[in-house]
């Protein structure tokens, strides 16, 4: 009877969140998918009428889609790359036994703090901009000419920001992991004349593997939204050249009015984050078990 | 000898560790001395010597009113915060201390909302949004920012609880402890430190959170996100004073962040890596 009232109160305690997040995930959800075979346009909204496949069919040969496919596995490939690469490297220095550790941890994850719009901007405006950027000081004093980032390599300069912002993030998850590792284990793997190349390939590269996964797959599921860096800076352009699936959804909603067109977008969206976060699910589902 | 070559190891990698750090550092350090710099200094070339001036400061204040959208996240971020945990906190509870054969799929479904991409709601929501008049109002977004930071916080909290050892609840209640003393005298001081880290990481993820932020208000409601992205166009603020303001915007976070390293790793990688 006890055992019976628990549960029904542990239930009762679960409800609000459970019931809030299933309507949260159902309505917008079913909504997206209903606009999506829809003509409906906010300008005309008076006249909205089934449309079949052809949403999806107008989204898939529009040129800026697949132009926006590539620009996304683009960002977020080249900004993989460059924090656990950097995050690894950066990981195992701040390992070692150094003077003043704690300021330079802070130093260093500083970056993953500071809200997007303002490291967009930071970055457009005192580090990358052609006439008065620290960049183009630098060029200039070595006689070479400015590079005018945003107009020459618009998407690399986004990769260069968002990759500013999760290096952090990467190098705390690998450093904590990093951390873990047992110090026995390194020190009679020294003993037994280990290099530093073999410690790291046998020895410290497998201790991380689950902390890459986790840092490669929960950046995945963020990298594919990289919205208000690309907003402040390049807004897309020039063109269609550094526009992702996501700012492309919110230039057919917003500016273009056209809700199915974009809903459809919306739901090629949700099929892409739906791969990544199956793999994501199966990693952290593993580790509840433990 | 060895000692030796230990020290001369621990300062090569100190050297090291101090020139990565700060070059990582650098642009938030160059938009800091920018900020006390005079319009014309902040564009005469690179120089980390500023004049010292806080009239940026001042100014932003007076000729963009600063202060509203500063207040506007101050109140979403902590706002949606409590609102989560208020949600969140008896869900997590029954989890950790009550869990069934469904638990865990629960947990799973929850994180998998998470991942959701916003642009893919973005027009149901925008229309709701508009329809019910809640564009552009802070309790709109307040309750926006609940429902994204949801799963997170039900997730930190479950890691947290699921670590208050049974036992203590047993020997309580063999002391004769009732469910309102087990309350009050054993599990809230175990469970006060999960919850404060829970609440600070909810904070700094709402504060910086820029997609709903940014496109479900214009002014009234506009958080320090939608702020300072309005500034995108360079006919905005000057620079110095676009620094002054980006830096009042990432103070408070950044230094609420500092203090929260370690729950940071826990509550993002959910419980993964510790």
């Amino acid at each position: 009877m006890a055992t019976q009232n628990t549960k029904t109160l542990a239930r009762l305690m679960m409800a609000p969140s459970v019931l809030l997040l299933l309507v949260w995930m159902i309505v917008p959800l079913a909504m997206t998918l209903w606009f999506s075979f829809q003509n409906y346009n906010l300008l005309n909204p008076g006249n909205v009428s089934f449309a079949g496949f052809f949403n999806y069919q107008y989204f898939y040969t529009d040129p800026a889609f697949f132009q926006s496919i590539w620009n996304t596995l683009v960002i977020v490939g080249g900004v993989l790359l460059i924090t656990v690469v950097g995050g690894i490297a950066i990981a195992l220095l701040l390992d070692q036994p150094i003077f003043g550790q704690g300021v330079v941890r802070i130093l260093v994850i500083s970056p993953f703090f500071v809200m997007p719009p303002v490291a967009a901007l930071i970055w457009k405006n005192m580090i990358m901009h052609p006439g008065y950027g620290v960049l183009a000081d630098i060029a200039k004093f070595f006689g070479l000419r400015p590079v005018d980032w945003f107009a020459q390599y618009p998407l690399f300069s986004i990769v260069i920001i968002v990759a500013w912002q999760w290096l952090p993030f990467a190098t705390l998850i690998l450093l904590t992991a990093l951390q873990s590792l047992d110090g026995e284990q390194k020190e009679a793997a020294e003993m037994d004349g280990a290099n530093f190349f073999n410690r790291f390939i046998y020895l410290v590269l497998p201790h991380l593997a689950r902390a890459i996964t986790v840092v490669i797959l929960i950046q995945t599921i963020f990298l594919l939204g990289v919205y208000a860096e690309i907003l402040v800076t390049t807004n897309g352009g020039p063109g269609y050249a550094s526009t992702n699936l996501a700012f492309l959804i919110y230039r057919t909603a917003l500016l273009g009015y056209d809700v199915g067109g974009a809903s459809a977008g919306g739901i090629i969206a949700v099929v892409l984050a739906n791969i990544v976060a199956f793999f994501l699910m199966r990693a952290v589902g593993k580790n509840l078990d433990r | 000898m060895a000692r030796n070559v230990t020290t001369r190891h621990k300062i090569t990698a100190t050297v090291a560790a101090w020139i990565v750090a700060l070059i990582i550092f650098f642009p938030i350090l160059y938009t800091l001395i920018t900020s006390v710099k005079t319009e014309p200094e902040a564009i005469a070339g690179f120089s980390l010597i500023p004049s010292g001036t806080f009239e940026n400061y001042v100014t932003v204040q007076t000729q963009r009113d600063y202060f509203k959208p500063f207040m506007n996240s101050v109140v979403l971020a902590v706002g949606s915060t409590i609102l989560a945990l208020i949600i969140a906190i008896p869900s997590a509870w029954a989890m950790a201390f009550s869990p069934t054969k469904r638990t865990k799929d629960i947990l799973m479904w929850m994180l998998s909302t998470k991942m959701m991409p916003a642009v893919a709601v973005l027009v149901p929501i925008y229309l709701m949004f508009r329809d019910f008049g809640l564009l552009d109002t802070r309790i709109g977004l307040t309750v926006m920012l609940t429902l994204i930071n949801l799963p997170i916080v039900v997730w930190m909290l479950y890691t947290y609880f699921r670590e208050i050892p049974g036992e203590i609840l047993e020997a309580a209640r063999m002391d004769g402890a009732g469910l309102w003393q087990e309350i009050v005298y054993v599990l809230t001081p175990m469970a006060v430190p999960g919850i404060a880290s829970t609440l600070l990481l909810n904070i700094i993820l709402a504060w910086n959170e820029a997609f709903w932020t940014i496109r479900l208000t214009t002014t009234n409601a506009a958080p320090l996100t939608a702020f300072i992205a309005s500034f995108s166009s360079p006919q905005g603020l000057f620079w110095a004073k676009l620094s002054a303001a980006s830096t009042m915007a990432i103070a408070p976070i950044l230094i609420l962040g500092w203090f929260s390293q370690k729950q940071l790793v826990r509550g993002l990688t959910f419980g993964a890596v510790k």
